[in-house]
Parts: structure tokens; sequence; C-alpha cells
């Protein structure tokens, strides 16, 4: 077997050099590849070293470990001569509550800081062993993007916002009420969120997490990060050579992408 | 408005006992009289006011909360009760009996029945008026108190939070391998931020001098963990020093900085706090470089800045204001504007 392999991503120098001196002490084969401090980087290190075990911090500049993780997913080579298993995670938090009844839920392994030298070892067993037997890239990968679901969709948490009927658009100096029956698509854009009708488009500035809290999932589904659409309304989805997954709407010429992480809710029966 | 039909019968049963305790009352007096005459008048008169009262408080807003109507209401209620009460229960008696009271007693009799009926009547109307307000009483000083504990207890939970508190731990447990002097340092800024902290609810307010040793503190405690990414500066003129304000009240706005401000943005920057003389005002300012946020979006940052407000009305009425401004990608600033002591 090879060298073993990893990424460290912690904003905080001093713990990210403890963690890295802990790993040495605990696992002296493992190979820490990098240190990062902010989720961009993170996913831009990940793809470049292709690491086997990911040490991510939940909260970091920019993006979170958990939506770097995610975006990850959304690039990683999974087909062609590139393909390599999807790295195996372990998320790390100082303290939340949430975070972690989240991971216990998706069986994701995580570290509570600061790092407590049992815990890390019952951690590091569970790594050998999985890089000891490896399962079939395919299976596991599918198995994360269940996890990498159900951890951000924990996030959004549980809708207690009476449900939205209108969205009052602010066209110039008017206002406009565009019934959510006639949303066919909700689009995060830089600051703003663009709302499509078959008709025409508009902007608004709630952002898409605090929308989605307002609206029914069963009717809008989430396909990207950014992108909800009505799943009625939705007329065709299609897969090109590359592995990319594209939707379109019935009144609409626009192309959606479906992110990896959705690509699931489009399978034929 | 739900009405509680367990305690409406509880009232009604009380008021029957009251009704039958009057009717013995009368015999006792007029042993010679029969029972029953007493007894059915107590018992319509006593249940007809009972009915009007109990049910009739029902229609004032004002005594939905408090079990009591406000104001003139409160006593007309009672003797408007008590004096239908009278006529539709002795016409009730009457009908029972086939008599008429009206047309068959005296002036005299009359009035002293009356007089017997509304004496009575005030006196079971006070005792469950008592009984009533002394329940609505003890419920609002247990809300009070409830709020009070919330507040402390929200106070403490933002100052002491805990992914803050776990983050420096972890920290000063590296610190404590590599360097023992650092980390000595560092536990000594952590025990005077807990006890500021902890000690803040109690003291109302100190001199800026003492605010800006606690922010010394706090701002430390976090260049050890943001390391370059984090820079402050603290700018406090020497005659400025003895200036009192209330207790930590910086402090929130500092840690708003960091969390919503520096935090999130990949390369750091710098917060500034400093404090300026501005005519017969005092002046506080709380800056940073970091991501800022778009002004006319909603506003995200709660708890501190509301908290921060309402403080400083409470300290100074319409002397002490605040003033926002953030620029996305620039920064926020906060400035504080409160009346100096003399």
């Amino acid at each position: 077997m090879n060298t073993p392999t990893a990424l460290i991503a912690e904003d905080e120098h001093l713990l990210a050099q403890a963690l890295q001196a802990d790993l040495a002490r605990a696992w002296p084969a493992l190979k820490v590849l990098a240190t990062v401090g902010d989720g961009a980087s993170a996913v831009k290190q990940a793809l470049a070293l292709q690491p086997d075990v990911l040490f991510f911090d939940i909260r970091m500049p920019g993006m979170t470990g958990l939506e770097a993780a995610a975006e990850l997913a959304e690039q990683w080579p999974t087909q062609g001569p590139q393909a390599r298993a999807f790295p195996a995670l372990v998320f790390v938090t100082a303290y939340d509550q949430y975070a972690v009844q989240a991971f216990e839920a998706q069986a994701v392994d995580y570290l509570l800081k600061p790092v407590q030298a049992a815990r890390l070892q019952k951690t590091i067993e569970k790594l050998q062993l999985a890089l000891a037997k490896p399962e079939s890239p395919a299976i596991n990968f599918e198995a994360t993007l269940g996890q990498l679901r159900g951890l951000l969709a924990g996030a959004t948490g549980p809708s207690t916002a009476a449900p939205l009927r209108v969205i009052q658009a602010s066209v110039g100096s008017t206002i406009r009420m565009v019934p959510v029956d006639d949303v066919l698509c909700f689009e995060a854009a830089d600051k703003y969120v663009r709302v499509l009708t078959a008709e025409r488009e508009y902007l608004i500035r709630t952002p898409l997490k605090e929308l989605q809290e307002q609206i029914d999932a069963t009717v809008f589904w989430q396909i990207h990060r950014g992108t909800v659409v009505r799943a009625l309304a939705i007329e065709a989805v299609t897969r090109d050579e590359a592995g990319k997954t594209f939707l379109s709407l019935r009144g609409l010429k626009e192309k959606f992408v479906v992110s990896r992480l959705y690509a699931h809710l489009f399978k034929a029966m | 408005m739900k009405i509680d039909w367990l305690v409406k019968l509880r009232h009604f049963l009380q008021t029957t006992a009251f009704c039958l305790a009057i009717a013995g009352l009368h015999l006792a007096f007029k042993p010679n009289m029969s029972y029953d005459i007493p007894l059915v008048y107590s018992l319509s008169i006593g249940l007809t006011s009972w009915l009007l009262i109990d049910f009739g408080r029902l229609l004032f807003a004002s005594a939905w909360e408090s079990g009591w109507p406000a104001g003139i209401w409160g006593k007309l209620l009672p003797l408007t009760g008590i004096a239908l009460g009278y006529v539709i229960g002795t016409s009730m008696g009457d009908w029972w009996f086939g008599w008429s009271t009206w047309a068959g007693a005296s002036r005299q009799q009359l009035f002293l029945s009356v007089l017997v009926s509304v004496v009575i009547g005030i006196i079971i109307t006070y005792y469950f008026y008592s009984a009533q307000k002394g329940k609505y009483l003890e419920r609002k000083v247990g809300e009070a108190t409830r709020l009070a504990t919330e507040a402390r207890l929200k106070l403490l939970e933002t100052q002491l939070e805990p992914h803050m508190l776990f983050n420096t731990l972890a920290n000063l447990r590296v610190l404590i391998g590599t360097d023992p002097q650092r980390a000595q340092d560092m536990l000594d800024r952590i025990v005077a931020y807990l006890r500021a902290t902890l000690t803040a609810s109690r003291a109302t307010s100190h001199p800026l001098a003492r605010e800006f040793d606690r922010l010394r503190d706090y701002l430390e405690l976090m260049s050890v963990r943001m390391g370059p990414r984090m820079h402050y500066v603290l700018d406090l003129p020497p005659d400025l020093a003895d200036q009192n304000i209330p207790t930590l009240l910086l402090q929130p706005l500092v840690e708003n900085s960091i969390k919503h401000g520096l935090e999130p943005k990949v390369e750091g920057g710098t917060i500034t706090v400093r404090a300026l003389r501005d005519g017969q005002r005092l002046t506080l300012q709380v800056s940073d470089t970091g991501v800022g946020f778009d002004s006319e979006a909603a506003l995200s940052n709660g708890f501190g800045l509301a908290q921060v407000r309402e403080r400083l009305t409470a300290a100074y009425a319409d002397l002490g204001t605040v003033e926002q401004t953030s620029t996305p990608g620039q920064g926020t600033c906060i400035l504080l504007h409160l009346p100096l002591t003399p």
C-alpha cells in the first residue's frame, strides 16, 4: 500500500500545527501534504494533491468546511484516467451541538477541539481500516454524497416560518407581487436571488437559504447549491459526455446545472 | 380568551357554599321561619349574581389578562351584577313559591333585604377578587423574574460563546506544550476575561480605562487564535480614561467586528477601538476592515447591536445614540455618542 496522505484545513494556525503534530505522533506513516487556512484553498489543494484523508475545520473564512467538502465533491474526478477514490472526510469543530448531532446522524467522523489523544486514536483506527479495505470507489462516493446532502439539509434547519405565497420584488420604484405559484425557479446570483417565471425575471435580496425555509421542499427541488426549481415544471434532464447533468424547465430556454449532490433525484424508473 | 371551566366550577361550588351558609345564618336568627325560603332566595340571588359577575367580566378586554376589568368598570360590574342578581334572583324565588315579594313586602323589609344582599355580595366578590389578584400578581412576578434571568443568561451566553471558549482552550492546550511562557500569558488573559464577564452583570458601570483593559484581554486572546490575520489598535486619550460607561458596552461590538467582519475574510484585517472628545460629548468608535455588509440588506448581526442600543437608552435615555455605517468589502464602523461625565 502507498503512503497514506492527508490535507488539513484549519484557519487557526496554532491548531493546524498542533493537529499535524498529534497526527505525526499517533500515525507516523501518514504524510500531511499541506495545511490551508480557508475553504476555497482547501478545495483547490485537495483537487491538486488528491490526498486520502481530509481534516476540515467547520468554521473557516470564505467557505465553511461543509461547503468546501460539497464543492470538492462537485469537482472531484470520478471518471476517466484521473479518477480516484474520494478522500475520507473528518470534520473538526470547537463547539456546535447541532453540527455534532448531524455528524452522528450521518455517521460522519468528527473531532472536537481541543483534540484529545484517545479520540484521535479512534478516528485514526477507523481511517486505517477504511483505507486498508477500500470498498468500490463508486459506492463510497455515493455514500459520501448522501452524507453531505444530509449535513447540508441539517444546516438549513427545519422550517418554522409560515409558507410564502407571494414574492415582493422591486422593479424600479414599484413593488411587483409575484405569486409563488407562478415561480419556476429561484437562482442565487451574487448578492441577489433571481426569481424566474414563464413571463419574466425578478431580482430580490432575500437570501436563497431564507427563502427555502418558507417554500415547500416537495414542490421546489434543490438541484444545486444556488438553484431551486419547481419539480412539476422540469421538462428533461440530460447528461453530457463529461458527466455533467443539465436540466431544462418548461417555458424557459435557459439550462440549469444539476449538482452531483442532487443528481440522485433524476434516475430512470 | 379561553374559559377555564374547572375554575368556573370551583367558583360555582364556592358561591353555593356561601349561599348555604347565609341561609343557615338566617335560620339561626329567625328559627321560626321555614328553612326553604332563605335557602331558595339566597341560592337564586347568589348564583345569579355570580353568573353575571364571573361571566360578565369576560366582556371586558382589560380583564382578559389580569382577570378583572380596569378602572370604573371594575367597580360598576359587581354593583350592577349584585343589583341585577337581586332583582332576577328575587323574581325567581317568587316564581318558585308563587308569590310576589315586590307587592307583599313593606318598604323597610325590602330595603333591609337589598342592603343585606349588597353587603354580602360585595364581601363575596371581594373575596374572589383578592384571590384572583393574588394569583395574577404571583404570575406577574414569576414572569418578570424569568425575563430578567433570561436576559442575564443571554448576556453570559454571548460573552462566553462556547465556540470562542473551546477554540481558545484548544490554543492554550497547544501552547502549554510548545511555549509555556505564552501559555501562561494567555491563561492570565482568559482569567481576566472570565472574571470581567462574570462580574459584568453585577457592576453597572466602570471607567473607560477598565473597559479598554478588558478589550485588550479579549483582542489578545483573539490574536493568538487568528495570528497574522488580525491586528488591533486601541486608542484611549488619557484625559478620557476616567469617564464612566456601562460595563462591557463595547465588548459585543468588538466581538461582532471579529465574528462578522474579520473571521469571514480570508486575508483578515484590522480592528480599531477609539475614544474621542467631541464638544460636550464622548464618542466611542469601533471599526474594522472586514467584509462589511450591504446596509440596505437585512442585517443579521442582531443581538450585539440591539443590546448596546438598549443599554444606552437605559443609561442615557435620548442622550445616547448609535450610528452604523458599512461598505461591502471595506468594513464596518460603529459610533456611539454619549454625554461626557464632568
